[in-house]
């Protein structure tokens, strides 16, 4: 929430020294709130003050940066609870559960299924960005330590899941360069972890018995001077791990709570108790409301291809539409012989274009154009998918080359561009296919 | 100093609408929070969960799913065994064999149909029209007419077809489905136009259009949060009906569900992928804000029941 000129005033030297290049206090407290000098400009101002200032402009929801390098993640920082009010920008992220306690069977197994799934999608990368490390005592610390290193070998962020101070230190010297994150402060040790997370300059996650212990863990945790810290979601039951999301993020956003505005750590693996499809459904809810790190049991390509899917939706910024990367895109087996049509880059447009082709079943070449990533109509009156603009495209991408058909498809509501492009493309065969896709299936049947 | 949390509670709430007749009758709607937000208030009904089977029979369905009805030899058997599963609170039939770029049957045969499934079981009835929206004018008035007195919901009523499909949920006193294409105006428009035309506010649920989990989804998730928020906080009356959202049509037919084992060995089980994208999808769609989803697989079905027990 920006601060008022007054709030700023209030805070200031009130020496009208002009110093600043401001004739008062004031007048420089008022450039300050509309953001057009720099507090800095003023050398009295003190440093509590301008700390002061700084945390009260600073969005209500921290920004928690984890891990190292290209396994960089940033998470948390959203400024509204829906996405249409403006986007959300820090994606969720998803870890698989491994304990000290598995037989090393299942853990070499558990290992070798993160890696398998791993595709792109819109030219994003999808896999499992995190491996959550739980410590169970009674396998002993020395076991942990090998689960650790096995672990770090993948190249994902760590969570360290470990509520005892000392098993952590050793840990966190083990990995604490990757930055992973310590998840196991509570309400009894927190002082003690806190020590160990700051040494090793590592995110803190933060549980409680319920959602009133937790708010008063990481409000002592804000005293000791730590900010660097996530929460965890009840793992009472799916009720209260939602109650916990909702509530928390409504709180930091809506009124302003600092407390409660910190990324968010659900266990969906606690919570689906084992149910597979159960864990599918939770991985989709808390990807919708609020989850910041959702941590699973497993990840198969089962559940994974709609929850990717599903996260790019979410987090996709509702003022930039999603694009594919314009180019040829055979289907259904379609070689140089086979058909070709052509239509824009907008995501939504390529996915239900290729879609009905494929369901065809009709070997074709779709040639995504560079549209701007608008769709059909509007990329048309931008004048961005006009005869020109394809015909362009065309003879850059070398598709007279690439491809022997001379059959062109354009979509039905740009028919108007046919006798143009007869004109701009002489060699090819201009065809005006139905204005809608789900027309398309019949459409190339009835042609062959 | 405890945690607490205000209420987000609104004065407003989504109107009740009850589909079907008997002990079986379900009630969607009702609730003044967000979904699921029952920490803000008790949530009045809990969403529903509803099975389609299609007029084509076993035909037409994916193989995980054919071995549920096995030993089935018609759709009034389909109907029957559909109802018997865990977590189905509505039986929809979708009428697609009258596609008249389909199958195209004819509309006395699907309404022989209609009529023995809704012999066969007292669960509350969908009836789902064909992909034409001038076959459905009829179809639909036709399976309004044989239904009477089971208080059915005709899906749907669209801008091009709301009059007589209106009309016959009127006349034949059956709930009328607005369907429009993931467009809060047009959503908002439909059930105007309907209101106008004579039926009732309290007999209209919207199906504000769906997509599959990656597929635009975006799209649907926004238009839910925003009509969500216009009945709610806003309180506008002409966005208050329950919204009912058929899952099942969308996601069956996507490449991450229909492409075969052998074709993308390292995606895995065929089956899986088709419920966990049906499982993900409906939870993604009753997130947003849906008082009712309409699945296909019998283990969809199931987890989405118990999901929403656990939440409700």
């Amino acid at each position: 929430m920006a601060l008022k000129g007054l709030d700023i005033f209030k805070l200031s030297p009130k020496k009208n020294c002009k110093e600043c290049g401001s004739p008062t206090c004031m007048a420089f407290s008022m450039k300050v709130a509309q953001g057009t000098v720099s507090i800095d400009a003023c050398p009295y101002f003190s440093e509590d003050a301008k700390t002061a200032m700084r945390e009260a402009a600073a969005p209500p929801m921290k920004t928690i940066k984890v891990g190292t390098g290209d396994q960089q993640y940033v998470l948390g920082g959203e400024t509204v609870l829906f996405r249409h009010e403006k986007t959300f920008v820090n994606k969720t992220r998803y870890a698989v559960a491994l304990c000290s306690s598995m037989d090393d069977a299942v853990i070499e197994e558990k290992l070798a299924a993160i890696e398998k799934v791993d595709y792109d999608r819109i030219g994003e990368r999808m896999f499992v960005e995190m491996v959550y490390v739980n410590y169970d005592p009674k396998s002993g610390a020395v076991k942990y330590m090998e689960l650790v290193k096995k672990a770090a070998g993948l190249n994902r962020v760590l969570i360290l899941g470990v509520e005892d101070p000392e098993v952590a230190r050793t840990a966190l010297d083990l990995c604490k360069d990757s930055k992973p994150i310590l998840n196991g402060a509570n309400a009894s040790n927190y002082e003690e972890m806190n020590a160990v997370a700051a040494g090793a300059g590592v995110a803190l996650g933060v549980s409680g018995e319920n959602d009133s212990e937790l708010y008063d863990t990481l409000a002592a945790l804000e005293k000791l001077g730590n900010k660097n810290l996530l929460f965890n979601a009840n793992t009472d039951s799916i009720k209260a791990a939602y109650a916990t999301t909702v509530q928390y993020r409504r709180a930091a956003i809506k009124d302003n709570d600092r407390t409660c505005g910190y990324p968010s750590i659900v266990n969906v693996a606690k919570l689906a108790r084992g149910d597979n499809h159960l864990q599918a459904a939770l991985l989709a809810a808390f990807t919708m409301k609020y989850g910041s790190i959702l941590v699973a049991d497993h990840l198969d390509y089962a559940e994974a291809l709609p929850l990717y899917g599903i996260r790019q939706n979410v987090f996709t910024d509702p003022q930039k539409p999603m694009k594919v990367e314009p180019g040829i895109y055979p289907i259904n087996g379609g070689d140089e012989n086979a058909i070709c049509l052509t239509t824009v880059d907008f995501a939504l447009t390529y996915f239900v274009v290729s879609g009905e082709l494929e369901r065809s079943g009709v070997p074709c070449n779709l040639i995504v154009n560079d549209a701007g990533g608008l769709s059909v109509l509007t990329s048309w009156a931008a004048g961005k998918f006009s005869s020109s603009s394809i015909a362009k495209f065309f003879e850059e991408q070398d598709i007279a080359g690439k491809i022997k058909c001379r059959k062109l498809c354009i979509p039905g509501k740009v028919a108007a561009l046919k006798g143009e492009l007869e004109a701009k493309m002489p060699d090819w065969e201009i065809i005006v296919a139905p204005k809608e896709a789900v027309q398309l299936v019949k459409f190339l049947k009835d042609m062959q | 100093m405890p945690f607490t949390a205000k209420s987000g509670k609104f004065n407003a709430s989504i109107r009740s609408l009850t589909i079907g007749i008997g002990d079986k009758a379900i009630t969607l709607g009702g609730e003044c929070v967000l979904p699921f937000y029952s920490f803000d208030a008790a949530i009045e009904n809990a969403p529903k969960v509803g099975i389609e089977i299609t007029d084509c029979g076993m035909a037409a369905e994916p193989e995980s799913v054919q071995k549920y009805y096995e030993g089935c030899t018609s759709v009034t058997d389909m109907a029957k065994r559909a109802a018997e599963f865990d977590g189905v609170d509505f039986l929809s039939l979708r009428l697609e064999g009258g596609d008249p770029n389909g199958l195209n049957k004819s509309i006395e045969e699907l309404i022989r149909i209609v009529k023995d499934v809704a012999a066969a079981v007292d669960l509350p009835l969908v009836v789902c029209g064909c992909k034409s929206e001038k076959k459905d004018e009829e179809l639909l008035s036709k399976a309004a007419e044989v239904l009477n007195g089971k208080n059915a919901l005709l899906l749907a009523a669209k801008e091009e077809n709301y009059k007589t499909v209106g009309a016959a949920g009127l006349a034949c006193k059956q709930v009328v489905g607005a369907e429009s294409s993931v467009d809060i105006n047009l959503a908002k428009q439909l059930n105007v136009l309907l209101t106008q035309s004579g039926v009732d506010p309290q007999a209209i649920a919207m199906n504000i259009g769906s997509a599959a989990a990656g597929y635009g989804f975006e799209y649907v998730i926004s238009t839910m949060d925003r009509i969500k928020a216009a009945a709610l906080s806003q309180g506008d009356a002409a966005l208050q009906m329950p919204i009912i959202t058929p899952v099942a049509c969308e996601v069956w037919s996507v490449k991450e569900v229909i492409a075969s084992e052998s074709d993308i060995p390292e995606w895995g089980s065929a089956k899986e992928r088709g419920i966990d994208m049906e499982v993900e999808t409906a939870t993604a769609v009753l997130f947003s804000g849906s008082d009712a989803v309409i699945l296909k697989h019998p283990e969809s079905v199931a987890t989405i029941s118990k999901l929403i027990k656990e939440l409700v």
